[in-house]
């Protein structure tokens, strides 16, 4: 236990600062050569929709069909207990 | 939970607190453009202050709220207000959740963003709220059957 909070601290250790503008995810262009999205986002978010907050944003317009599929599986779950935990008349004779 | 509380302190607790959290409920779905939450948050605490009733009171208090028959058809609006808001932004020519293509007269494609945005948030709320609520009915029902 003591050893893996060790591991942690000193992988903590060597992170970049959060919100310096010269780490590689703040960066035009990453490792590999492509473009970074979150650019586009940040520049853009406000300018496309007029809504301050950017995170809701990302989750209604860029990202729209990922929450269409979040909100399908909780569907899916609640249906789920609907199948599996109500138990019909048939069962209890 | 068929037999109910004979305590009314904790009944009454739960109705002062009740229309509170639903507000605020309402509060995080609507104000998420400006501040943190959405429709998931928001859902949430909707359902939070049913259930708070639901298990101060017990089911024949219940009954006078949500009821049991009600949860399922508020989860599918839920999700058809969210599949619905897609389909007519793509009917109307544009692309699946594009909501530039609502068709709202007399509005610019980002004030129309801004308010697809707002109707998809209500309908998530709504369905997680009805999901939440269904959740718990169905593990009380399942008990009292056993």
């Amino acid at each position: 236990m003591v050893l893996f909070a060790g591991i942690l601290i000193f992988a903590a250790s060597d992170l970049p600062f959060r919100g310096d503008p010269d780490n590689l995810m703040h960066a035009e262009e990453s490792i590999t050569g492509t473009t970074v999205k979150g650019n586009y986002f940040i520049k853009n978010a406000y300018r496309d929709t007029r809504t301050p907050n950017m995170v809701t944003v990302v989750l209604g317009d860029y990202r729209s069909i990922d929450t269409f599929g979040e909100q399908v599986v909780i569907y899916t779950a609640g249906l789920i207990t609907l199948l599996v935990l109500r138990k019909t008349r048939r069962r209890r004779t | 939970m068929r037999r109910q509380f004979h305590s009314p302190i904790v009944l009454l607790g739960a109705r002062l607190l009740s229309p509170y959290i639903m507000v605020f409920g309402w509060y995080v779905i609507i104000h998420g453009h400006y501040s943190p939450g959405g429709g998931f948050q928001g859902g949430a605490l909707l359902a939070a202050s049913v259930l708070l009733i639901r298990v101060a009171g017990g089911r024949r208090v219940a009954r006078l709220q949500i009821q049991e028959f009600a949860t399922t058809p508020l989860a599918v609006i839920g999700v058809v207000i969210y599949f619905a808001t897609g389909l007519v932004a793509m009917a109307m020519g544009g692309y699946f959740l594009d909501y530039s293509a609502l068709p709202i007269p007399g509005m610019e494609p980002e004030w129309l963003r801004y308010t697809g945005i707002l109707i998809i948030e209500v309908g998530i709320g709504l369905a997680v709220m009805a999901i939440l609520v269904m959740i718990y009915d169905n593990m009380v029902r399942g008990e009292d059957y056993a």
